[in-house]
């Protein structure tokens, strides 16, 4: 998908995950919480986004 | 509603750094809605509560998650690996987990309950994928709760590995069928517990899966486990409120009933009223 922010953290706000918390991986690589406004987005990176949910 | 709370004499489980007043483990999903879970779960008498890390937030009709729900002032949250297939991804969601629990503040960050399934259908895990992910994810720092079978070499493996505490099933996942061998159970806990068999009696040994009914938890805890996981048996009953004050009840019996070394079981009776004394006559004496 195009997106138009420059690093993970504006990403999130972009896509409005800010709301709850998350973790996130860019190209398989796990990104601590506390790094993401210094990692900046490259064309054709993948990023995933993953919460808490109910489970056993 | 809150239960009568009184004095059971059940020591805390203590698994790697935490302590819980609780011997019961109860897991998040499968619920009908949210706040039905919050009662069971209270009900429950539990600290610690399961989640699991996916991409999706699961809202509900009024656009709240898990998160919106579950008190993370009260809750140990104990994060697992369910759905991998194989170490890699386990560890990888591991790690996610973690980040998550570390942005919350939870105590929960230091510890996982580590699944690698070898299949989808029993949901059985994968003993050569779990012990690899377990021994990078205690070598990462990790308290690892292990999922295993009912398998006691496979146990010891684990334990040996680094493992915080082993949880083997009872029976399959979401079974409902129990502790379907008692005897490996057994085994298992002298293997890991008793010292006449290289265990060491303050490791953790933890059922987790299969439980279906409150004396399924009394079972396991008179087996001589330290505590139960579950989370179906709660979750699909059709009062989980009441199924989960059952479980705790069970947990408390079974473990009190362990404690307390139980009578050996004998083929013919022995009376408890005294022989001595008796106004009318014994046949045959």
């Amino acid at each position: 998908m195009d997106v138009c922010s420059d690093t993970l953290e504006d990403l999130l706000g972009e896509l409005q995950r800010n709301d709850t918390p998350c973790a996130v991986e860019r190209n398989g690589e796990l990104v601590p919480w506390r790094s993401r406004s210094q990692v900046r987005l490259s064309e054709g990176d993948c990023i995933e986004i993953v919460t808490m949910v109910g489970g056993g | 509603m809150s239960m009568t709370t009184f004095e059971t004499g059940v020591d805390p489980l203590c698994i790697g750094p935490f302590t819980l007043k609780s011997r019961l483990i109860a897991g998040t999903g499968k619920y009908a809605c949210w706040d039905v879970m919050c009662e069971a779960l209270d009900a429950s008498g539990c600290d610690a509560v399961t989640v699991a890390v996916r991409r999706e937030r699961l809202h509900d009709a009024e656009g709240r998650s898990l998160l919106d729900y579950l008190d993370l002032d009260r809750y140990t949250i104990l994060p697992n690996t369910a759905g991998c297939f194989d170490a890699a991804d386990a560890i990888r969601v591991a790690r996610l987990g973690r980040d998550l629990l570390e942005q919350l503040g939870n105590a929960g960050a230091q510890w996982v309950k580590l699944e690698v399934l070898g299949d989808r259908t029993t949901l059985l895990p994968d003993p050569v994928g779990t012990l690899q992910a377990c021994q990078e994810l205690v070598a990462d720092g990790f308290t690892v709760l292990c999922y295993s079978s009912d398998d006691p070499i496979m146990a010891t493996r684990l334990r040996d590995a680094g493992a915080a505490s082993v949880m083997p099933a009872g029976s399959p996942i979401g079974s409902g069928r129990g502790i379907a061998n008692p005897a490996a159970i057994q085994i298992i806990r002298n293997l890991l517990k008793d010292p006449a068999h290289g265990g060491d009696p303050g490791y953790p040994l933890v059922v987790d899966a299969g439980v279906g009914t409150p004396s399924d938890v009394a079972l396991a805890m008179e087996l001589g486990a330290d505590g139960v996981l579950l989370n179906t048996g709660i979750a699909h009953a059709k009062d989980p409120v009441a199924m989960a004050r059952g479980m705790r009840l069970a947990c408390e019996a079974g473990a009190l009933g362990y404690r307390s070394g139980r009578i050996e079981k004998k083929l013919y009776a022995s009376a408890s009223s005294p022989w001595t004394g008796m106004i009318n006559e014994i046949p045959g004496e």
